[in-house]
Formats: structure tokens, C-alpha cells, sequence
């Protein structure tokens, strides 16, 4: 069956996460932009919704409601309307915390899902990115050499999202056999966290830089244990993600261009009634309205546990090709406006251009 | 429920409609160069084949709605061929006009016959306030007078549902639309057009001089539309509503059949599609091929989601203005990327490429041009009327 009906819960969630949104990421993201930093206030406030918590089975201390990638690419979209940087520092723990509920060992659940179920905000992290141009995150440089029982873990990591504050690294890189993760505590010896990155879009995010060299893990640190993990599921999981995230700044930026574009008057009339505007707004919102079903249809393939490698690939390429061109074209209608840091669309247009070249730093 | 996944059901109906389209496509290059013939009614083939539409059995709650199962077959239809079908139905966009706006009487007296529906006229297209066409009561009749073209079905169907205005000075308001059976005297086919593509399709011209019809052939009888409003115009229009995900779909299939060549070319050559993998390491055929998949996944998804509206009974005029202009886009995208990866075997007629690109082009220009899409998605967004956006 094709529906595209979601179910009351999902649609409570949509609702709650779009007021949350509207209310208190919008309002707050150009201040955090600017500090280049997102306040604990903002985090704990976020936490309260239990983003991260709710789809932990009760057994270690979650809400025990059902494991949904598709109702988490609902609230990410909704989330990220409001801002997206905000919106990924707010579910970051999900990164961690979702390997570990889906392929971690159980000893891996044990020790690490409680973490995330607390009354503070607790972050763990991924990396999964390296500085390498066009990186490709199946074929990582780091390497995870065997050494005793354990491996040793060499190579370097970067755009690890709230790097500054994680408890812990979640490392793809590739052994003899394959692509694995790896546990790694922030205190590990070898491990060296940088200052926080400075980058184009995303600033209140703190991303770091890490750097391994010969960091020894165990093989209880390896995702899944002695059962591994499958790295590209992981991926499926983070590209879906983001392709909901960039869906929502999509969103956006066309419900910021269209009340501009009635006010603002050129040649006795508002631009919004020429259709060289006007046409632009109608393939903004074609452009939001598909990439919002192929992160719903690559997320459903996530519920029903079937390979969406395809369609995650579709999603995120793209959700990435068309917010960036939309952000492109929000500039354009606000004309001067577009550059003026006075208004987001700015804003929205560097975090387009950041988020279409990462992957692993959402997770639904 | 989100849900992208076929039932069994929806499965069976559509691969026995995939099965009919691999017989008709049989004959798509034949009937493409014999413009002058009509593929026949139903194929010698038909008796052999399940039909679609009774292989599978009760319909149940797991099962596609009937509106998105219609853009599947629609889709499965054309990826045969656009014209050629084994079985055509009997029934066309005048058979849709008449669903949605007739009166019980007049369904019962036309609902059993293939109704053409014109509207464009050799000086208006996209804007039909502007048809010239004319409806003049006398007495217990309507006089019509004017000319139509582009009438799909026009020459096979028994009668069509024409456009025509009772008061010019009323603009769109004035606008009524009139049954009329073939061999009424006054009502003449000129011609069938001669296309780019679809060239089996049959695109009728058509003529009304001084022709006579009862009053009672005005579609939604006299009282759909009170004095000054536009309600028979826009009861008409929504006639839209669900045929634009329907051609968005056909020229979908299209563009799928030519996607399924071009992988398998691909596949022969030895280029491998590693989706998910970074783009420098795609050779530019493969990274090219899997953008003409995205856009076609994209277009499709928003078909299904203009269907699935109309099955909710819920309100789908921008969508399905967003599916058609997206549709229109990607098919021309999808048919024009697959003969460059092609190179000379996508041009050439010995193969079905370049047929499949002409054939598609349609998909952006009838039921509403890209741009009349465009319109309608912008005054929807902007709150705007049509004295606000023109």
C-alpha cells in the first residue's frame, strides 16, 4: 500500500516539535549563528523533550516507545525549520545512542544506553568524516590495525558534531576486514580533541577535529562486539537524516521568501505578483514537497528493516542539491535583504551549503 | 500509516499490466510510423492475457487506494507504449468531466459512452476563459459555433464534452460545457493532427457550425452554477485534480522505459552504479544515470502523493499541479539524459529511445503547460486570485 498518511503519534509529534521549533529554535538561532555557540539553557530545554530518550526500550531507562526512523525524519524536519544547527546540536546523542540501540552488543546497550536517559543532556558523538576533498565515508583513511586482542586505532576525524562536550567517539574506520566502529572514551591515550572548528555554516554546532594515533580499543569496543556492525546501515541512518534536516531549512526559507515578496513593492507592485518570482516560490516549494517524500520513502525502508541504501543515497543527494538551490534562490528574492545578517536567509544559505557536504551528523 | 511498499495485490494488478505493456510496445514503432492508422481496440494478444483490472481479487484496507492504483497502471501502461494498448479503455477525459459535474440523468445517458473532452481552440490554450466558442440559447436548444483542436480521442470517441461560452462579456463565469454526440448535423472532425510524438494517439480538430443540441446536453444541468459565480467553470476545472497525476504518471512511464534501456546499455558496457558512493569515484555515465533515476523517484513520489490525496478525499489541486510540473521536467530531463548516455544508439529509430523522448514531451504541455503549474502552485502558496497573479 502507498500511503502518505502519518499515524497520531507522528502527527502529535509534527505538531509539538513545530511549535518547539517556531517558538525557540527560529528565535534563538541568529544569536547562537553569532556566538558560534549553543547555550546549555537551549540544550536542557531540548532535553526535556526527550529526543533522544523515547525510543530507548524501558530495559535501560528509555520511554520504550517503538524505534522509527520515519517519526524521527518528521521531527528532524520540524526541528530543523526552526534552525538546523540548533536542531542537530539538540539530537546529537541520537548519533551515538542509536548505533548502539540498533547494532550495538548487549553489552554495548548496557553499559551506554542509560547515558542517554538521565535528566541532563549527555552527548556522545560520531566521526565518521575525514579532510580528505570529496571524501567517500565507505573508503575512511583511518585504520583500525589489529594489535593483542584489540585493535589500534590511526587516523584523522573531523566535523565530529559536539566534539567539545562527548563523552564518547563512535570511529568508522577500516580493518583488514572491513569497515567497523569503535568506542573511544575522550580520555583515551592517543586521542587528541582539537578546539572547536571554524566553519562556514552550522556555527553554534562545536565540531571538532580528532586525531588517532594508535589509540588501543578492545574488541568489546567494537560496534556490535564480536558480531560487528554494518557500517553502511549505520550511514542509511545518518544520510536519511540529513536529508530531513535540509528538508525542514527548505521549508524555511520558503515560508521567510513568501511573506517578503508580498511586501516588498517594486514598480507599484508586489514583487510576489510577477511571475518571475512568483514562479520561482512555486518551484521552491516542488523542489521541498519531493524531498520530503524520498526522506519519508528511504525512512520507511528503515522501519520495515529493508536495504535503502538507493533511496537514502536519493534523498540525501537530493534534499542537498535542492535546499542548496532554494537557499540559493531565497537570497535572490530577498534581493540586498538576502545578504543582510539582519534576515536568516543568509544564514540558511551558508548552512545549506555546510550541511550538503556532511552525512554523519544526524541520525534518525 | 507511512507506507511506500505494494501488497500483494497491487503487485499482481500491476505486473499483469507491465505484461500487456511488453506485448503492445510490440507495436509502438509500427503504429509510430504509420501515423494515419489507429492501433486497434484490443490486440489478437488480449485473449491470452489476464486483464488487469480482474486478476487480483477484493481490494482490502493493505491494498493501494484506487486513485494511486490508477497512476500505477497508468505508469505500467506507457512504459509499454503511450498509444498502443492491448485492451483501451472505454472511456476518456469527457467520461472524467462527466463523473465529476454531470446530473444522474445525464450519467445515465452518456456514462456507457467514450467522451472527448475539447477545450483548446486554434487562439486559446492555457487560459480557457479565453474560448471564442460560442453557446447561444434558443428556445429548447443551444446553438453552438466555433472550432477545437488538440481533441484526444477525438475521432474514435462517440461524443465530446466542448467548451463553449454563453457570455463573453461574463469572462470565465460565462463559461458552460455541452455534450454533443457524434453525427450531430453542424459537428464535423476536420482532421487528425500530425505530432511530434504520440503519433498513434488520436489528436482531432474539429469543427461546429450552426450545431444544434437539446438544452438538457448542458453538463450539470442549469442550476450547478448561480448567476455571476464561476462554479461551472471551476466544477470543470477540478475535472484536473485527478487526470494531471494521471498524465504525470503516463509520461512517467515513459521516461521509466527509457531508464530501463539505458541501465541495461550501461550494464552491457560494463559501467557499474554504486549509489551511495562519493561522486569522484562514479564514472560521469553512472553519476549521470542515477541523477535521471533520482529526478524520476522525485516525479513519482509526488504523483503518488497528488493520488493518494484524492483517495483521503482530501483537497489536491496544488498538488496536483506540483506532481504535473515536476512530471513535465523530469520526463523531458530523464528522455534527453538517457540519449546523450546513449550517444548514437539514443538517436537512432532502431531502437525505441528516441521515440520514448518525443513521445513524452507531451507530458509538460497538455492538461495545463508547466508554467499554467506554476501559476496555480504560486497563487495557492501566496493566497493570491487570478487578478493578482496573471
Amino acid at each position: 500500500m502507498i500511503s502518505f498518511g502519518p499515524t497520531e503519534e507522528q502527527i502529535a509529534a509534527r505538531d509539538s516539535m513545530r511549535s518547539f521549533a517556531t517558538e525557540v529554535l527560529f528565535t534563538k538561532a541568529r544569536e547562537c549563528d553569532e556566538a558560534g555557540a549553543v547555550p546549555d539553557a537551549f540544550l536542557a530545554q531540548a532535553w526535556e523533550l526527550g529526543l533522544t530518550a523515547t525510543q530507548i526500550p524501558e530495559s535501560y531507562g528509555g520511554f520504550g516507545a517503538v524505534r522509527s526512523p520515519i517519526t524521527n525524519a518528521i521531527v528532524l524536519e520540524e526541528l530543523a525549520y526552526g534552525d538546523a544547527t540548533l536542531a542537530l546540536a539538540a539530537t546529537a546523542p541520537a548519533l551515538f545512542a542509536y548505533a548502539i540501540l540498533d547494532q550495538g552488543s548487549e553489552e554495548q546497550k548496557q553499559a551506554y544506553l542509560p547515558l542517554f536517559c538521565g535528566e541532563r543532556y549527555h552527548v556522545a558523538s560520531l566521526a565518521v568524516t575525514e579532510p580528505s576533498p570529496g571524501f567517500d565515508s565507505l573508503n575512511p583513511a583511518t585504520r583500525a590495525a589489529r594489535k593483542g586482542r584489540g585493535f589500534a586505532l590511526r587516523g584523522t576525524k573531523c566535523f565530529v558534531p559536539m566534539g567539545d562536550r562527548a563523552s564518547h567517539f563512535l570511529v568508522v574506520a577500516q580493518g583488514d576486514d572491513g569497515l567497523d566502529a569503535f568506542i573511544v572514551g575522550r580520555d583515551a591515550p592517543g586521542l587528541k580533541i582539537s578546539e572547536p572548528e571554524k566553519n562556514l555554516g552550522l556555527r553554534a554546532l562545536t565540531t571538532v577535529t580528532l586525531q588517532l594515533e594508535d589509540v588501543e580499543v578492545s574488541e568489546a569496543d567494537r560496534l556490535g562486539g564480536a558480531q560487528r556492525a554494518d557500517i553502511r546501515r549505520l550511514l542509511n541512518h545518518t544520510r536519511v537524516a540529513v536529508a530531513a534536516v535540509m528538508t525542514g531549512l527548505s521549508r524555511a526559507v520558503l515560508d521567510y521568501c513568501i511573506p517578503y515578496a508580498k511586501e516588498r513593492v517594486a514598480f507599484d507592485e508586489p514583487i510576489a505578483r510577477k511571475q518571475s518570482i512568483a514562479f520561482r516560490l512555486a518551484d521552491m516549494h516542488i523542489e521541498t514537497e519531493c524531498s520530503r517524500w524520498l526522506t519519508w520513502k528511504a525512512a520507511s525502508q528503515l522501519d520495515h528493516g529493508l536495504d535503502p541504501t538507493k533511496a537514502a543515497h536519493f534523498a540525501r543527494t537530493y534534499a542537498a542539491e535542492k535546499s542548496m538551490w532554494i537557499a540559493d534562490n531565497g537570497v535572490q528574492v530577498l534581493g540586498g535583504h538576502g545578504y543582510i545578517r539582519e534576515h536568516p536567509v543568509e544564514m540558511w544559505f551558508r548552512n545549506a551549503r555546510t550541511l550538503g557536504v556532511l552525512e554523519a551528523i544526524a541520525c534518525v | 500509516m507511512i507506507e511506500f511498499e505494494l501488497s500483494a495485490n497491487d503487485r499482481m494488478i500491476l505486473d499483469a499490466a507491465r505484461k500487456e505493456g511488453v506485448i503492445a510496445r510490440k507495436y509502438a514503432r509500427y503504429y509510430d510510423e504509420h501515423e494515419h492508422e489507429f492501433p486497434p481496440q484490443e490486440l489478437e494478444e488480449a485473449k491470452e492475457l489476464p486483464n488487469p483490472l480482474t486478476v487480483a481479487g477484493e481490494r482490502t484496507a493493505e491494498d493501494s487506494g484506487t486513485a494511486v492504483l490508477t497512476t500505477l497502471m497508468q505508469n505500467a501502461m506507457t512504459w509499454g507504449d503511450y498509444s498502443v494498448r492491448v485492451r483501451r479503455p472505454r472511456e476518456s477525459l469527457g467520461n472524467s468531466a462527466l463523473e465529476a459535474t454531470g446530473t444522474p440523468e445525464q450519467k445515465q445517458k452518456w456514462g456507457h459512452l467514450i467522451l472527448a473532452m475539447a477545450i483548446t481552440e486554434p487562439g486559446c490554450g492555457s487560459d480557457p476563459s479565453m474560448v471564442q466558442t460560442t453557446a447561444v440559447r434558443d428556445g429548447d436548444q443551444w446553438l453552438l459555433n466555433g472550432e477545437k483542436i488538440f481533441v484526444t480521442a477525438g475521432c474514435r470517441c462517440d461524443g465530446v464534452v466542448v467548451w463553449a461560452t454563453t457570455d463573453k462579456a461574463a469572462g470565465r463565469a460565462g463559461i458552460k460545457s455541452f455534450l454533443i454526440e457524434k453525427g450531430t448535423p453542424g459537428f464535423t472532425i476536420t482532421h487528425k493532427e500530425k505530432k511530434l510524438g504520440i503519433r498513434a494517439d488520436d489528436t482531432a480538430a474539429m469543427v461546429l457550425e450552426d450545431c444544434r443540441i437539446p438544452r438538457e446536453n448542458l453538463l450539470g444541468g442549469e442550476v450547478t452554477a448561480p448567476k455571476g459565480s464561476s462554479g461551472g467553470f471551476r466544477g470543470v476545472m477540478k475535472t484536473f485534480n485527478m487526470t494531471r497525476p494521471n498524465v504525470s504518471a503516463r509520461g512517467l512511464g515513459i521516461a521509466e522505459a527509457a531508464l530501463d534501456f539505458t541501465r541495461d546499455a550501461l550494464k552491457q558496457a560494463g559501467v557499474e552504479i554504486e549509489y551511495g558512493r562519493a561522486l569522484h569515484l562514479q564514472s560521469a555515465a553512472a553519476e549521470k544515470f542515477s541523477r535521471l533515476e533520482m529526478l524520476w523517484e522525485a516525479a513519482t513520489l509526488s504523483v503518488w502523493r497528488a493520488a493518494w490525496l484524492a483517495d483521503q478525499e482530501q483537497e489536491n489541486n496544488t498538488e496536483a499541479s506540483v506532481c504535473k510540473a515536476k512530471a513535465g521536467m523530469a520526463v523531458r530531463e530523464i528522455t534527453q539524459g538517457c540519449i546523450e548516455i546513449l550517444g548514437p544508439i539514443g538517436a537512432s529509430r532502431q531502437h525505441l529511445v528516441e521515440k520514448w523522448f518525443r513521445d513524452c514531451r507531451i507530458t509538460d504541455i497538455y492538461e495545463g503547460t508547466g508554467e499554467i503549474q506554476r501559476l496555480i502552485i504560486a497563487r495557492a502558496l501566496l493566497g493570491y486570485g487570478r487578478k493578482e497573479l496573471k
